[in-house]
């Protein structure tokens, strides 16, 4: 620790203002001694010889004249193996843990190892005498299904180094030296299997970006085939609340094709998080055999936990995830919500007394929010390896309305936008997405061609609904009528999925696409009905086939006898085309 | 070490400001006969908001520091009292100091939680169907004022089976504090409630007290192993008392004059709402009354994105649209198989029937759905939505499996054709 002489001059919430002398660096980290504790502090301002800090805890109890000490570091996350399956606060400070020492409450100023010091059997992958970079691996261990390679870290100079010493294949503590390296300037330095790295600032160790090409399967109908998302994509779901972005940000947590799962509950309900933290070591990951959790890190910073930390926690579970990404994984990160990360930016701009925006966030927000996404990506590693980070984050406008900062902001950045309309979620359709405003610049798993044909059924259904409001059933030709039912056809066997049902909540590729043709078939079908009873009466029948086939095994017996009673009952009013 | 400062600098608002040393944030300080807590230090300059209100303060009025922050009595002593926001006895009761408690203390480990499990049962079919309430949960009735929400409010809370109720009142109309005393009195239950009463004519910052007040009492007996029930009407009085405090301190407002940290205000509040493994739980229960009905106003708004659901009472009836109970799925797979889907599937025959009655408005010719749907809609309405109905979960999804069969063939329905073998009921022929 350095000496800066820093004392508390002023407290205001959980900004405090420091006094000090000498260097002091932006994104610095610090301490205010309180009592026995210290709090922890990141220095968002400076101004001559004060520093205004955001403080990472509860701001009671602190008076002027308290000490501050400062750490010469940025605010940063220690990286190794024994991230995956953790669950973390914004700091990354592991919550169990915590639980374990302090009992049910979180106790401010305890900060403990984010990496347990576990012993892990390392393999070197070098040997002395070898010429590193930074990232280059030095060798691996196996973290659960997971080939984690050590790496030169990511902070050293960009240059040669070379390998003066490497352990021998062996079980190491995760602390304890494996390599040493060599810079051509002649600095020497050790490595163990953690390093650190800070936050606020993209990991870019990689050969090349790459065009996010390949669709990130949800098995989520209304994604995969309509709306898709792609491995190194950007997507974002703005909805008012209760429209269900939680929901649909777990199912994709449960379910989606990538190897590793960063959920990051920032600003919302505890209980949400506790749901996933229960149920996901009970659930076995269809691709492994093994639990959910083998694949998934928590950071959790809840509405209540303080504000400061929560503004730091999606950049904790971002810098998470591109590290993983250097091992040539495809990380999800699933952010909720990033309307509180907003928020919590407003707050401290407030307390600064910055000129605010509109509706008084920051000015900054909009490049803010367009460099976090940046940090998503597919890239080519040096070796060759494919792998990518893919963000995903809800967005909770004021009001419900997205014509606010945030959602604005965050459209112009993304690749796919889910918007979820409360006139649906009333509805009960879920998941609630508005197939009508969505929209998605990624490639998806049907046909385009197919996928177009539906959605003009779908744009043409709803202005035939539109125009039955004005002119009634009555004023509405048979044909239309038709158009119409197939339209609500498509939406309620095919949009609309229910999450809690055991066949229907997960959809599998081939299955969607099976049941997407058959779907179409009926979409293109010509089909002969007299009048609208009758209209009604054939689309009744199909749907409630429809949905008992949703909720059949793909091709069981009972999927085969629906499937064959859909086609026969299309076939007998199939007009000649 | 208690200092006294007599030289108050400044009076805004509610807010002085004295230059004092070695105080320390959030800490209490008598200012005349009120209390008054420490919201911000800047060099030598304190600033205090002062419980009481600031009316009346002098210049040269004694500012006492006591040296800790804002505590509350706990013990079993408080079952039957009524306290105000500075909590002072309102019952001519005596004043209680024993083992004081810190209040809005720090939050629950999100890994020490356990997920809910246990329904509270209401006997209103517009709850136990279709919103069930769930222990642990944190839920608001969102109403406007002419409503029956502490009607409904205290109806719950008398049939709820709880150990204690917490009772937070904010902006309370005398009579209406009236009315829950003497309910609470009739039934009971008087003997194992607590109250906090801020009541309308009394001072803004009070107001401000209450949940904390109320949520740290709640805490500790649940911790003691008591399953509690708060009760905090009406939170939007709350919000804009925390608006007033903002202007007050020139907070740049960010949505209608209200501060830009009332999301994070909000949620630390009903955050509190908690089952504890081993022990016992909070549940809140609260009132959120729309200025102008409105259900994007920054606090209905927040207050949505923060509790797990929302009753919406309108008309003297819960509305199915609008009203959402978010633990529903964690306690409705346990109870009848049937209850989920037929939860599902009548709200989304209520909607059709929404969209008919509006065709209908309009003029159009009613086709026989259309007819079908008015049916079901005005039972629907009669037999289940009136607030009058008071029956069992079971009883109402048998009523529920009647009023589909009397208006619709079953695949019309939209129901799994599995259940409808099992719970259509048969006609007699
Ligand atoms: N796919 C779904 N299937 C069934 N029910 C759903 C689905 N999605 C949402 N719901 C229902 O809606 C409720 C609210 O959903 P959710 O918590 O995801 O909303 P949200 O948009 O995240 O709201 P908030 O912004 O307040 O966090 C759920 O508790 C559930 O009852
Ligand atoms: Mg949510």
């Amino acid at each position: 620790m350095k000496n800066n002489n820093a004392h508390v001059i002023g407290v205001n919430g959980n900004m405090v203002k420091v006094a000090f002398e000498g260097t002091l660096s932006k994104n610095e980290v610090g301490y205010i001694h309180v009592g026995t504790s210290r709090l922890k502090g990141e220095v968002i301002r400076v101004n001559g010889s004060e520093a205004s800090m955001q403080v990472f805890e509860m701001t009671g109890s602190i008076a002027v004249g308290d000490e501050v000490e400062f750490s010469s570091e940025l605010l940063s996350v220690e990286l190794g193996p024994g991230l995956l399956t953790q669950i973390y606060d914004g700091l990354q400070n592991p919550l169990p843990d915590l639980a374990a020492q302090c009992g049910f409450f979180l106790q401010r100023g305890v900060y403990l190892d984010p990496i347990p010091s576990k012993d892990w059997e390392f393999t070197p992958v070098v040997k002395v005498g070898d010429r590193l970079r930074p990232a280059d691996a030095v060798g691996t261990v196996m973290e659960g299904i997971f080939t984690h390679r050590i790496m030169v870290p990511f902070s050293f100079e960009d240059e040669d180094w070379t390998v003066t010493h490497i352990v021998e294949k062996g079980v190491y503590n995760v602390r304890s030296e494996v390599a040493r390296l060599k810079s051509a300037k002649g600095v020497e330095r050790s490595l163990t299997m953690v390093f650190s790295w800070p936050v606020k600032k993209a990991i870019k160790c990689y050969r090349e970006r790459l065009r996010p090409d390949e669709t990130l399967v949800t098995k989520i109908r209304i994604i995969d085939t309509f709306l898709p998302i792609a491995k190194g994509g950007t997507y974002c779901v703005p909805g008012p609340f209760g429209a269900g972005k939680t929901v649909l940000q777990h199912m994709t947590s449960r379910n989606a094709d990538v190897d590793i799962v960063i959920i990051a509950a920032c600003g919302e309900r505890a209980g949400e998080v506790v749901e996933v933290l229960k149920e996901f070591p009970e659930l076995t990951d269809p691709k492994t055999g093994k639990s959910l959790m083998e694949r998934t890190i928590i950071i959790c910073n809840t509405s209540s936990m303080p504000v400061a930390a929560r503004e730091a926690s999606v950049y904790t579970a971002v810098t998470m995830a591109e590290y993983y990404r250097q091992m040539g994984l495809n990380v999800l990160l699933l952010a909720d919500s990033t309307s509180r990360w907003a928020q919590a930016m407003r707050e401290m701009s407030g307390r600064l007394e910055e000129i605010p925006g509109e509706e008084a966030f920051p000015a900054s927000l909009e490049s803010v929010i367009a460099s976090f996404y940046e940090r998503a990506g597919k890239v080519r590693l040096r070796d060759g390896k494919i792998a990518s980070v893919t963000i995903g984050g809800t967005v909770s406008p004021a009001g419900g309305n997205f014509e606010e900062p945030v959602t604005q902001a965050t459209l112009k950045v993304v690749g796919a936008f889910h918007g979820l309309s409360r006139e649906r979620s009333d509805a009960r359709k879920y998941p609630a997405i508005d197939p009508l405003s969505s929209w998605s610049k990624y490639k998806g798993i049907a046909d385009e061609k197919k996928v177009s044909y539906a959605r003009s059924i779908l744009f043409r259904g709803s202005e035939i609904n539109q125009m039955m409001k004005v002119v009634g059933e009555e004023g509405t030709s048979v044909e239309d009528y038709i158009t119409y039912q197939k339209s609500e056809l498509l939406d309620s066997v095919y949009l609309q999925q229910n999450s809690f049902d055991p066949v229907d909540s997960a959809v599998e590729v081939t299955r969607q696409l099976y049941c997407f043709d058959l779907l179409y078939s009926i979409l293109k079908a010509k089909l002969e009905l007299a009048d609208k009873k009758e209209v009604r009466a054939f689309f009744n029948q199909v749907r409630q086939s429809f949905l008992d086939l949703n909720n059949s095994a793909f091709k069981s017996e009972a999927f085969m006898a629906l499937e064959a009673s859909i086609r026969e009952l299309a076939a007998s009013k199939q007009g000649r085309a | 070490m208690q200092k006294v400062y007599t030289k108050i600098e400044s009076i805004v608002g509610n807010v002085i400001t004295v230059r004092a040393q070695g105080v320390r944030y959030n800490d209490l300080a008598m200012v005349g006969k009120s209390l008054a807590n420490v919201i911000k230090l800047d060099g030598e300059l304190v600033s205090l908001q002062v419980f009481a209100g600031a009316q009346g303060i002098s210049t040269t009025d004694e500012v006492r520091f006591l040296g800790y922050p804002m505590k509350v009595s706990y013990s079993e002593n408080l079952l039957g009292r009524v306290f105000n926001g500075s909590g002072k006895p309102m019952d001519n009761g005596p004043e209680l100091d024993e083992n004081l408690i810190e209040i809005g203390g720090p939050s629950v480990n999100p890994a020490k939680r356990i997920i809910p499990r246990n329904m509270i049962r209401t006997g209103i079919p517009m709850i136990d169907v279709f919103n069930t309430l769930v222990e642990s949960q944190k839920l608001p009735i969102f109403s406007v004022s002419g409503e029956p929400y502490n009607q409904l409010l205290a109806r719950i809370a008398m049939q709820a089976e709880v150990d204690l109720i917490v009772l937070g009142g904010m902006g309370l109309k005398y009579d209406d504090y009236l009315y829950f005393k003497d309910t609470l009195k009739e039934s009971g239950a008087m003997d194992r409630t607590i109250m906090f009463i801020h009541t309308a004519s009394d001072p803004t910052v009070e107001c401000t007290m209450i949940p904390d007040l109320a949520l740290a009492v709640a805490e500790r007996f649940a911790l003691d192993g008591k399953k509690v029930l708060v009760l905090l009407t009406d939170m939007t009085n709350f919000c804009d008392a925390l608006k007033e405090m903002a202007i007050t301190m020139e907070q740049v407002p960010s949505n209608r004059g209200y501060p830009g940290d009332l999301y994070s205000s909000l949620a630390s509040r009903y955050e509190k709402a908690v089952d504890f493994e081993g022990a016992g739980s909070v549940t809140i229960l609260g009132v959120t009354t729309m200025p102008g009905d409105d259900v994007t106003h920054p606090v209905p708004d927040n207050t949505g994105y923060i509790t797990e659901g929302q009753y919406y009472l309108k008309g003297g009836r819960i509305e199915p649209f609008g009203s959402l109970s978010r633990l529903k799925q964690q306690v409705n797979k346990d109870t009848r198989e049937d209850h989920r889907a037929l939860m599902d599937g009548m709200i989304k025959l209520y909607a059709a029937y929404k969209e008919s009655v509006e065709k209908k408005s309009m003029g159009f010719m009613m086709s026989e759905w259309d007819n079908k749907l008015l049916d079901y809609g005005k039972l629907f309405e009669a037999r289940l939505m009136d607030l009058s109905v008071n029956i069992p979960l079971e009883d109402a999804l048998d009523e529920g499996w009647e009023i589909l069969a009397s208006c619709f063939e079953p695949n019309e329905t939209g129901l799994k054709s599995d259940l409808i073998v099992k719970f259509w009921p048969r006609t007699e022929e």
